[in-house]
């Protein structure tokens, strides 16, 4: 299941290049690129966690090492810690694949990384959760109780980013982009009409209440409404935990554009009229 | 180390455009085209540039001043795009500080334009690969070209020489001397990207007259009589006095 | 590797011609690799350009390949409707055969039925020459709509022109004031000069409404209200009289300045230069034969006498007890209530600006003086050791020229930098051969319609330079002669012509009816026309009643054109010209030559690549057309072909035999040893291949400066058969030929009169000394109705109509708006970005607003010729051209009522619209009544927001033209490698 979601995300990755076979050049650069290093600990994870699903799956638990407390360590566990360390790695670099641009003030913050990885947290417990309502309930309680507290981490973190976000000065002005530091500047022409790669990319083009729209609608449907069903289905109501994780994920995906959408890009200085 | 670099001065620049065509039509059928262009004859066409003027109005009427402003990579010493760039296919050559996208190497992911503070780089929607200015790296090497040659083509067309080139890293150097005396500036030293293009303000030309320079004694109207003179019938002090 | 490898191993080739993106004639060298176009850019071996190339130079690729490309001869299909664009495939045989009948028919019997317009052309000479040798009459180019104001209000004032013929020496100047200019033809050249100036620390002032381009540069900016610059040169001149800040010097010496005229209100000489008698011959120059008052001896003597030094001010009695004045204290007299006041009220400049300008003009003239060690000798014998020079440099253009005050405006410029003593002198104006020329040139076109005869060719030229009232060419009862009406008693020195009128006129058959119309580069159905909708409706009109029902009132159209335009639509026969990279090419001497300021410089363009398709050279067209038709210059005495082709007739063709002047002046004689005369030389298209397609020589130095007066360059020039004469060119600061008009006018003299209904405008209008009157479109506009002037400007990226079908220029202007500066858009409630219309009396337009500070509040303005019709220029129906972009043409009208022919009583605005179209009433051109100058930026508008449920696509449209057969089709991607596709 993690692995079809992996490989899901890997080939949507995938596609948005534009020359998708030389993506294994991606992994070149891990010394300094953030995307590089995600490219590189993704599929890790994902070998990770296929390992893991085949001792499971093969029942393969020899006992390599005991603890000091007696516990026994299996490949399974070591695999499980891997997985788990990578999973974090994973959302730090993807997280940070954002929050490493300095001049992209609404990304560049602990919170971007903080809340990716609590809205990840939250999200793989919400679907861990409807997916033991189906095939393990006797983990329905756990994982729902640990998907709703992540959530709702998630909420303070998110709103505190929104909350941030708001008061953010942007460093970068019309005087500084050109160098001159009278008050009123207007631009009157990029040099071009119908438009540019620097106009399409980082322009979403969409009315402000529109984004106001997206923003309130994944504030309810990232957290309230998970949460309220999360608490509902906490005692195995699948239908409910399955709602919760649906719900979350399309609120997620609105969060994913929000998130893009409110990045006041210091390019878009040069770009204000395509005229 | 040198540090190549173009010194753009909106003291003069026009906005005519001139180094925007001249440097697609020169890079569209070098090593870094072609240069796509979308619906090249249909609605909103579109395509790749490595270099625009925009412009821009400051001011109010009627205190206006129109500023045309010429945008290209600026080949920061410490490019932000390059960093990021997963495949190691954008990068600053050590020899000339160019900053270049080898396209053999990009997978087309977008990310240094993300990067990039000042919105210089372009994906070509045809080949999926960033795209940017190459500081005309294949002129201005190219010993088979006259050394009156070996400069970026929006350099030679530029009509106003607003575009000057030279390594930044040279004190001795034209634009060295340049931004030093003329005010040169960088964009957005905010993020410390040290970008190599500088740009020199626009300066103002002023006459101080003084009142007296309006009187003087050549003035013409002294010759030409505009102060009549008396016929020579009228009395004067020639008719009363003897001496 | 940085970037791909370089490109395959291929034959790369340069080749150097001369550029024709746009009319300016930048040196160009084109990189070919396997024989396709891979680079263009500027010839470092030219004078023109140095090296530097523009926006458009740069996209010459793209012109070259262009889909828009005409590619077949085509004839419109029986039956179509014209402006339908239904053609057929023809040979050029059929072509060529078609024409030589139908031509041959209309020679044989009526030659003013044939008339050939020409638009942006470089080649008046071939052109002008074919219509003259058919016997037409109607032949111009575009000079009448284009700029002729300037030409002639400079020409007629100081004997040469900012335009080609001369400009702003920025070299030397300290202080350089430019007015309504935008882009202009020296374009590359103005720029390389501009940024020098500022960087050498000149001082650069603009005025106009609007700040782009060049002014964005500019120290000062001064935003002046539309059609006002008169009353500011007036009042700028008021300051420097009353300062004493002219050089009297200079003007006593080299100008009118001194000459006395009769001020006798009773004497028939009245307005007249008093004249003493000494023997001359009956001349276009002017015989020194005037008077000063000097002021040594208190008596009238000869000018120039030596020793004498005049009064430029005061009145004076002459023996026979004349009253006289100098021709400075009329000027001192008429600038006298031209105050700084009275303009700021007109202009929106304050009077403090307007006086400190001045101050600035005369001070700088005055103080910084140049003095360079050239000894010369002037027209009067007086050695001097040094020429001087008072760096003030002006540079005008359309902004002041394409009003119909624009005459008198300009001559009043040339005034002022002739009283600030910068003609050609070092950091003023300065002269480009052939100029100077006699005030006015010698040229004339017959006064006579008996000139016109079937089967002869016209005796005389078909534009000239009037000097008197008798120059007109005009029917015994005063009636035109020409079918713009040129030369006529309504525009008596329209000596460009007035193509802008000739369709209408035409049309109407007023004068009278033509038979073939014959357009050669000129898109006259959209952006060179006024009035487009009209026009196009003209085009297609047939006579609905007599003995031609159901003809077209036009009846036989030709358009020579390269491309898809909206003219082509019209056209009955369509002749695919080549590009500027596929043909010769002459500018040559005998038209518009790319000189320097130091001396003459001629140029030609080469083929760099094969012609495609069955496209052929227009100069080819009249070539073929002149041998077929058997004109003179053409045939041997026996009818037979005397010219090979067009490179054969430029290398042999003289001008009479044995003449030794032909379209090149480079490399003459025998074996090229001559320059300007000399005897064919059979190789100088190679020589002129080898020297960069350009020649140029250059003058001694003691020739390059005050050239009107100066001996040594005037019997150079006269030697060189450059003039007839080397007589001085004294500057006209009082005009005695505008006096000669205005004397008819009054019914005073010998010479013919004007017909009664147009004595008043005559009179009005022809005022020897400049002065200022509203525009004549404004006298009869309310105001309050429509507060906005309208104009537009060139963008520098982009030729009139002609680069809509670039693929890379149309990128940076693919639609246009109506800049409104944004208080005056709010007062309207419109925000930028808004779809807004806007109105003229004429017509209305809706288009989108655009919100600027850097326009004059009382100004609207738009890029020019942006706006296509739909399906034009191979562009999809759905271009932005045509669905966003508009042109201002529409609100803008080709004619005024009657009113303004004369009796100056105002008209109702429903009278004015149905004087235009026709239905009642005598209409007069809108033009400047002097020169016939279209007065494209008088028109007057309003503004209003579009409702909100209006489509957001401009209005008006037009039925979508779809491309002819021949053609290539578009592409959707293009991504140009400039390497043959195999
Ligand atoms: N509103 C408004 N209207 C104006 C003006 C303005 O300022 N405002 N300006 C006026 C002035 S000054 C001018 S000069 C006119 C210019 O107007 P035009 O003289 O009509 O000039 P273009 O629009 O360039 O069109 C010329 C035609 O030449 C064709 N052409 C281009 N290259 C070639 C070639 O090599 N051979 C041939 N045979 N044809 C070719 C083009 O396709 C086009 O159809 O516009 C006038 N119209
Ligand atoms: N790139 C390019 N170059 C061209 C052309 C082109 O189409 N494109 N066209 C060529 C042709 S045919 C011509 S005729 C020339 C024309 O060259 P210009 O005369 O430079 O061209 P216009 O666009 O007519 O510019 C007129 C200027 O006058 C201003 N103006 C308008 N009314 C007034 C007024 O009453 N007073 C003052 N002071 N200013 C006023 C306008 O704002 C504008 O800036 O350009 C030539 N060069
Ligand atoms: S070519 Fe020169 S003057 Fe023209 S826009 Fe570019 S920098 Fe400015
Ligand atoms: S301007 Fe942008 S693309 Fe160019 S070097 Fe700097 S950051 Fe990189
Ligand atoms: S688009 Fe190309 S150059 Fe840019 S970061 Fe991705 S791989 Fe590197
Ligand atoms: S240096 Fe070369 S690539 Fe860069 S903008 Fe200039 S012409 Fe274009
Ligand atoms: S100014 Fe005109 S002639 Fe010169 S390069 Fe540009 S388009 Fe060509
Ligand atoms: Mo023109």
């Amino acid at each position: 299941m993690a692995l079809a979601l992996l490989v899901a995300g890997l080939a949507a990755s995938f596609f948005h290049l534009g020359h998708p076979e030389r993506a294994w050049r991606s992994a070149a650069m891990w010394r300094t690129s953030w995307l590089s290093r995600e490219v590189i600990v993704l599929p890790a994870f994902m070998g990770v966690v296929f390992l893991y699903g085949a001792t499971h799956w093969l029942d393969w638990h020899p006992v390599l090492v005991t603890l000091p407390g007696g516990l026994p360590v299996d490949p399974s566990v070591i695999l499980g810690v891997a997985g788990t360390l990578l999973a974090f790695a994973l959302f730090l670099c993807t997280a940070m694949i954002y929050a490493c641009l300095k001049f992209l003030g609404e990304w560049h913050s602990p919170l971007t990384v903080i809340n990716y990885i609590l809205l990840g947290g939250a999200s793989g417990f919400t679907l861990a959760a409807a997916f033991a309502a189906v095939t393990a309930p006797e983990l329905v309680s756990f994982l729902a109780g640990w998907a709703a507290i992540i959530t709702l981490l998630g909420l303070f973190s998110r709103s505190a980013s929104l909350v941030r976000n708001a008061r953010l000065k942007p460093k970068s002005t019309l005087q500084t982009a050109i160098g001159i530091s009278n008050r009123r500047i207007v631009q009157k022409t990029q040099g071009f009409m119908g438009g540019s790669f620097n106009t399409r990319e980082f322009f979403h083009g969409q009315p402000v209440l529109v984004v106001r729209g997206v923003k309130w609608f994944f504030m309810l449907a990232v957290f309230p409404l998970p949460l309220l069903l999360l608490l509902a289905g906490i005692h195995g109501g699948s239908i409910a935990l399955g709602a919760a994780f649906v719900v979350q994920y399309l609120g997620l995906l609105a969060e994913r554009w929000f998130f893009f959408a409110q990045a006041n890009h210091p390019q878009n200085l040069y770009y204000q009229a395509i005229a | 180390m040198t540090q190549l670099a173009l010194v753009i001065d909106l003291n003069v620049c026009v906005g005519c455009h001139a180094c925007v065509t001249s440097c697609k039509e020169w890079n569209t059928s070098g090593s870094a085209g072609p240069m796509v262009d979308q619906n090249p004859y249909g609605a909103d066409p579109t395509g790749t540039f490595f270099n625009r003027v925009q412009t821009f109005e400051v001011g109010e009427f009627p205190n206006t001043e129109t500023v045309h402003f010429p945008k290209s990579c600026l080949h920061c010493e410490d490019p932000p795009c390059v960093p990021v760039c997963p495949t190691g296919a954008s990068y600053k050559r050590p020899e000339d500080g160019i900053v270049l996208v080898d396209y053999d190497k990009c997978i087309g992911c977008k990310y240094c334009s993300w990067a990039c503070p000042y919105g210089a780089r372009e994906l070509d929607e045809q080949q999926r690969v960033m795209k940017k200015c190459t500081l005309c790296v294949d002129r201005i090497h190219d010993m088979s070209m006259s050394p009156d040659d070996r400069l970026p083509a929006c350099v030679k067309a530029c009509p106003t020489s607003a575009r000057l080139f030279g390594d930044i890293h040279d004190p001795a150097s034209a634009v060295s001397l340049a931004i030093r005396e003329s005010g040169g500036y960088p964009l957005m030293p905010e993020w410390g990207t040290h970008p190599a293009n500088h740009y020199l303000p626009r300066r103002k030309t002023r006459i101080k007259i003084h009142a007296d320079e309006l009187e003087r004694a050549d003035n013409p109207l002294k010759v030409d009589g505009l102060l009549p003179r008396p016929a020579r019938s009228e009395p004067t002090l020639d008719d009363v006095t003897t001496w | 590797m940085p970037v791909a490898s370089p490109s395959p191993p291929s034959v790369q080739e340069v080749k150097t011609t001369t550029c024709y993106m746009c009319a300016c004639r930048c040196g160009i060298r084109v990189h070919l690799r396997d024989g396709v176009v891979r680079y263009i850019d500027g010839n470092p071996d030219h004078p023109l350009n140095k090296g530097v190339i523009c926006a458009k130079g740069s996209s010459g690729i793209m012109k070259q390949y262009s889909p828009a490309r005409l590619l077949k001869p085509l004839k419109r299909k029986a039956g179509a409707e014209r402006g339908a664009g239904d053609f057929e495939e023809i040979t050029w045989d059929e072509a060529f055969a078609t024409l030589a009948e139908r031509l041959g028919r209309i020679r044989a019997s009526d030659p003013k039925k044939f008339a050939l317009f020409t638009g942006r052309d470089q080649m008046q000479a071939l052109t002008g020459m074919f219509a003259r040798q058919f016997g037409t009459p109607n032949y111009a180019a575009h000079g009448g709509f284009c700029s002729v104001n300037m030409a002639a209000g400079m020409i007629y004032t100081i004997g040469g022109s900012f335009w080609e013929f001369g400009g702003p020496d920025l070299d030397r100047a300290k202080l350089f004031v430019m007015i309504g200019t935008a882009e202009d033809h020296h374009s590359n050249p103005l720029k390389i000069a501009l940024a020098k100036f500022k960087r050498d620390g000149g001082r650069f002032i603009s005025i106009n409404p609007v700040r782009t381009g060049y002014s964005a540069i500019a120290d000062e900016w001064l935003p002046i209200r539309p059609g006002t610059d008169g009353a500011l040169v007036l009042a700028i001149i008021h300051e420097i009289i009353a300062t004493g800040l002219y050089d009297r010097d200079f003007l006593v010496k080299y100008s009118n300045a001194g000459q006395l005229v009769n001020v006798s209100e009773t004497s028939a000489e009245c307005g007249f230069f008093v004249r003493t008698e000494v023997p001359t011959e009956e001349a276009c120059y002017e015989p020194q034969d005037k008077l000063w008052w000097d002021r040594t001896t208190e008596h009238a003597v000869l000018t120039h006498k030596p020793g004498a030094d005049p009064y430029l001010l005061g009145e004076f009695r002459l023996q026979d007890g004349t009253p006289v004045k100098p021709a400075f204290q009329l000027l001192h007299e008429r600038v006298k209530d031209y105050t700084p006041e009275w303009a700021s009220q007109l202009t929106g400049i304050s009077a403090a600006s307007i006086r400190r300008l001045a101050h600035e003009m005369g001070v700088t003239a005055r103080d910084q003086k140049i003095e360079l060690p050239i000894a010369w000798t002037d027209s009067w014998g007086n050695e001097h050791d040094t020429v001087t020079g008072n760096p003030v440099a002006f540079h005008a253009m359309r902004g002041l020229a394409a009003h119909s005050n624009g005459f008198q405006t300009i001559r009043a410029l040339a005034i002022l930098m002739s009283l600030l003593g910068t003609i050609d002198r070092p950091g003023g104006f300065r002269h480009k051969a052939p100029f100077p020329r006699p005030i006015p040139p010698c040229a004339r076109t017959p006064n006579d319609p008996r000139a016109v005869q079937p089967n002869r060719p016209l005796d005389g030229m078909a534009l000239g330079w009037p000097s008197d009232p008798d120059d007109l060419f005009v029917n015994d009862d005063g009636s035109p002669v020409r079918i713009d009406k040129a030369f006529s008693w309504e525009y008596p020195l329209s000596v460009h012509g007035l193509m802008h009128n000739a369709i209408t006129n035409a049309w109407r058959g007023d004068p009278y009816r033509i038979d073939t119309l014959l357009i050669f580069m000129a898109n006259m159905s959209w952006n060179s026309t006024m009035n487009t909708g009209e026009v196009r409706r003209m085009l297609n009109d047939k006579d609905t009643e007599g003995p031609t029902a159901g003809e077209f009132k036009i009846p036989f159209l030709v358009v020579c054109d390269a491309f898809h335009s909206e003219m082509t639509a019209y056209a009955d026969l369509i002749l695919p010209d080549t590009t500027y990279l596929e043909r010769h090419d002459v500018m040559s001497m005998l038209d518009r030559p790319i000189s320097e300021f130091d001396g003459p410089v001629d140029a030609v363009r080469i083929p760099v690549v094969p012609v495609s398709g069955d496209c052929k050279p227009f100069q080819e067209v009249l070539i073929e057309l002149g041998t077929r038709l058997k004109l003179p210059a053409f045939v041997t005495k026996e009818g037979a072909r005397k010219f090979r082709d067009y490179p054969d007739f430029i290398v042999n063709y003289e001008t009479e035999p044995g003449s030794g002047i032909g379209f090149l002046a480079g490399w003459r004689g025998r074996g090229g040893e001559k320059f300007l005369r000399g005897e064919p030389n059979p190789n100088q298209w190679e020589m002129y291949a080898r020297n960069n397609c350009v020649f140029h020589y250059e003058l001694p130095k003691s020739y390059q400066y005050m050239r009107n007066w100066n001996k040594g360059y005037l019997e150079w020039s006269q030697r060189n058969r450059i003039t007839r004469y080397a007589e001085p060119i004294l500057i006209h600061l009082y005009s005695e030929v505008l006096q000669r008009f205005r004397s008819a006018a009054q019914g005073k003299g010998l010479s013919r009169k004007p017909p009664q209904h147009l004595r008043k405008r005559i009179d009005t209008y022809f005022d020897p000394l400049p002065f200022y009157y509203e525009s004549l479109e404004s006298q009869i506009t309310d105001k309050h109705k429509y507060p906005l002037a309208a104009v537009t400007q060139r963008p520098m990226a982009m030729y009139h109509s002609w680069d809509s079908q670039n693929a890379w220029l149309r990128q940076i202007h693919t639609h246009n708006y109506l800049h409104v500066n944004t208080r005056t858009a709010l007062q309207q409630g419109i925000a930028d970005g808004d779809w807004i219309w806007v109105e003229s009396q004429w017509g209305k337009v809706r288009c989108m607003a655009r919100h600027s500070e850097a326009v004059e509040p009382g100004t609207v303005w738009t890029w020019n010729a942006i706006g296509k019709a739909a399906g034009a220029w191979n562009l999809t129906p759905d271009a932005n051209e045509s669905q966003k972009g508009f042109l201002l043409n529409h609100l803008i009208s080709e004619e005024l009522p009657s009113s303004l022919a004369g009796d100056a009583c105002r008209e109702t605005e429903s009278q004015a619209r149905r004087a235009r179209t026709g239905e009642r009433g005598r209409t007069v051109s809108n033009s400047d009544p002097i020169t016939g100058q279209a007065a494209w930026y008088d028109v007057r508008v309003r503004i209003s927001k579009a409702e909100a449920g209006e489509p957001q696509q401009t209005s008006p449209q037009f039925e979508v033209l779809e491309p002819y057969p021949g053609m290539k089709t578009r592409s959707s991607i293009l991504a140009y490698l400039g390497i043959k596709q195999r």
